[in-house]
């Protein structure tokens, strides 16, 4: 109803090719931001930004990252975990040995140092695809964890093999309540989410999605296919470098090689499946299934505890949560932002079917 | 015409105003009704994008695949409504479609190809092997390339195993989809001359999409023209073969002295089919 295009006329190329077309969607995104600087800490408490917020955007992150490199090139990664530890592993390492440097920069850098492993784990995706290329990236997956449980020097040689973030200063004002880290975190991911969704909207993002539509069609028709699935594969490490930073310093506040393992390649994949592969908004809305959902059904839970047994309770919880994941699937195979876009189409159309 | 052909044979496959939406928004199809009688062949004809190729996959119930849906309309096979049928269950009961672009099993031999198409049949290998015998009796070169892979043999052939496929299954109906995609002309006529002659000997009853109206036409009973989603016209395939508007829209024939272009354009919008 409320969505609709009529008399919104586009007049100059440029108008055309604006990220949202449609004045509604302009208007939700202004919303949103206005809702995220100045709505979130008036309403939100300390618990919420910290356990809920802060975690939600850094995996929607994540999820980016994996979804320019699964969703839009076509690349199954299971590596994204290990792309997250070395942004971590690299954070730590430039602000505890070079303290000079911005905490930005640090994170920046952190990425483009993941980006360069990026690149190495995907230099062998022109002759491995599909399921194989996986397990290539499993490859790395292990090989980082393994270097970073194995080498204390990655730690500053702490024996613990764990280690406190350094805290973080910028110009001058440190970050240490909750919602400096969530305005720190909030900032990378609406500048991060806005370049991405502008990238795979230029000629490079065009390119991955002709490798992942047919990726002998695209050489055909002159894309180097080995520049763009190793660019799609700096990128989204870029993304999975910078988030793993983030996760670091701003969420668990500890470097640790554990909190990288295999489950959270999966974790991110599951995000990018269920989220929509393909779409940007597919990835806060995974993130949010996947981050958000099981605490919501815990505290549910909560509600319970007393009159069902605990354990009954905890599994129960487990079982809700599967079930909605496979409900959601039925419902839409192609992720929920699918679901967003169908929706948005039979609005267009009001009330008319089709 | 129509009252004619239907009092010679039963109808076989019945399809009611059916209305079909990509999508949930997109409307590809817009009310098609087509009855294809017993050991017919009828041809459906159009441009691309007419919906030949989806009135051809709700019939066999392939729309799902692509986020299509019948939202109107019922299709009939042997009086019986087919929609909840899955394509699987159709092949059962002697619907069979040959796709398009051939779709073989790639990394099978071509008789490998040809035997899966038994896959629903428990009638005895004795019999499955004479219907092989019976394929390679209309399709000689397969024979001589029985043991090839199939990813690895030319576009003639593969449409000869994707057609001997679907025979190997006994069907009552084939829908074929464009036989003629990206073969040569000499290869097309020998499709069409075995779709033919497997009418005549084997009652097999075929409905046909297909772009090239020419030859379509030549080899079919009953012809139904569509475009944009809907029929706009149908009649036996030799009366649309002398229509003028067939003549002039689809074959490329003017009506004997050459019109200046402009002469054409005007002709043809004048003529242009919207229901």
């Amino acid at each position: 109803m409320l969505y609709r295009e009529t008399g919104q006329f586009k007049t100059s190329y440029k108008g055309d090719m604006a990220i949202f077309t449609i004045r509604q969607d302009r208007w939700a995104l202004i919303a949103v931001l206005v809702f995220v600087v100045i709505g979130v800490p008036l309403i939100a408490s300390q618990h919420v930004i910290a356990g809920y917020l802060v975690p939600f955007l850094i995996w929607s992150l994540a999820a980016i990252g994996l979804n320019i490199l699964t969703g839009y090139t076509g690349q199954l990664s299971l590596g994204h975990g290990a792309f997250m530890a070395v942004g971590a592993y690299s954070a730590y390492n430039l602000a505890s040995r070079v303290p000079e440097l911005p905490i930005i920069l640090v994170f920046l850098l952190a990425g483009l140092i993941a980006a360069v492993f990026g690149i190495l784990v995907g230099s062998p995706s022109l002759r491995i695809k599909g399921f194989y290329l996986a397990v290539a990236t499993l490859a790395a997956q292990f090989f980082v964890e393994w270097v970073f449980a194995t080498y204390p020097w990655f730690v500053g040689g702490a024996a613990s093999m764990v280690i406190d973030t350094p805290p973080m200063d910028i110009f001058g004002y440190r970050i240490s309540s909750h919602l400096d880290n969530y305005y720190l975190v909030a900032g990378f991911v609406v500048v991060g989410a806005l370049f991405a969704k502008n990238l795979v909207r230029s000629e490079i993002g065009r390119a991955w999605m002709a490798i992942r539509d047919m990726d002998v069609a695209a050489e055909v028709i002159g894309i180097r296919p080995l520049y763009t699935k190793l660019s799609a594969f700096a990128v989204s490490s870029f993304y999975g470098g910078v988030a793993g930073a983030l996760y670091a310093f701003c969420y668990v506040k500890s470097v640790d090689f554990t909190a990288f393992d295999l489950f959270v390649s999966l974790k991110v994949l599951f995000m990018v499946i269920i989220g929509g592969m393909g779409s940007i908004l597919g990835c806060f809305l995974g993130a949010a299934f996947i981050v958000i959902l099981p605490i919501v059904l815990n505290e549910i839970a909560h509600l319970f505890a007393g009159q069902v047994p605990s354990a009954l309770l905890t599994n129960l919880e487990h079982m809700i949560f599967g079930g909605l994941i496979i409900f959601f699937l039925i419902v839409e195979p192609h992720g929920l932002a699918r679901l967003w876009t169908t929706m948005k189409e039979k609005l267009r159309l009001w009330p008319f079917p089709h | 015409m129509e009252a004619a052909l239907k009092d010679k044979a039963a109808t076989l496959l019945s399809v009611n105003n059916i209305e079909v939406v990509y999508d949930h928004v997109i409307l590809v199809l817009k009310g098609v009704s087509l009855e294809v009688p017993e050991k017919g062949i009828v041809a459906l004809l159009g441009a691309n994008g007419a919906g030949k190729t989806t009135t051809l996959k709700s019939i066999s119930n392939l729309l799902m695949a692509e986020r299509g849906n019948i939202t109107k309309g019922t299709i009939e096979y042997q009086g019986e409504p087919i929609q909840g049928l899955s394509a699987n269950q159709l092949v059962k009961r002697g619907v069979i479609q040959v796709m398009e672009g051939r779709r073989c099993f790639e990394h099978l031999t071509v008789e490998e190809n040809l035997l899966t198409g038994a896959f629903t049949r428990s009638d005895g290998a004795s019999l499955i092997r004479q219907d092989l015998d019976l394929v390679y009796s209309y399709f000689p070169r397969l024979k001589d390339r029985r043991n090839s892979t199939s990813g690895y043999t030319s576009g003639g052939e593969q449409q000869m195993t994707a057609v001997g496929r679907a025979l190997m299954a006994r069907p009552k109906m084939i829908l074929l989809d464009e036989p003629s995609m990206g073969l040569a002309p000499t290869l097309v006529e020998e499709i069409f001359e075995i779709m033919q002659q497997l009418n005549e000997k084997e009652q097999v009853t075929f409905l046909l999409a297909e772009q090239n109206t020419n030859i379509a036409l030549r080899y079919s009973h009953y012809g139904y023209i569509l475009e944009n989603g809907r029929v706009v016209m149908d009649g036996e395939a030799s009366a649309l073969l002398d229509n003028q508007d067939v003549k002039e829209f689809y074959l490329g024939v003017s009506g004997g002295q050459k019109k200046s272009f402009r002469k054409v354009k005007h002709y043809r919008r004048r003529k242009r089919w919207l229901s």
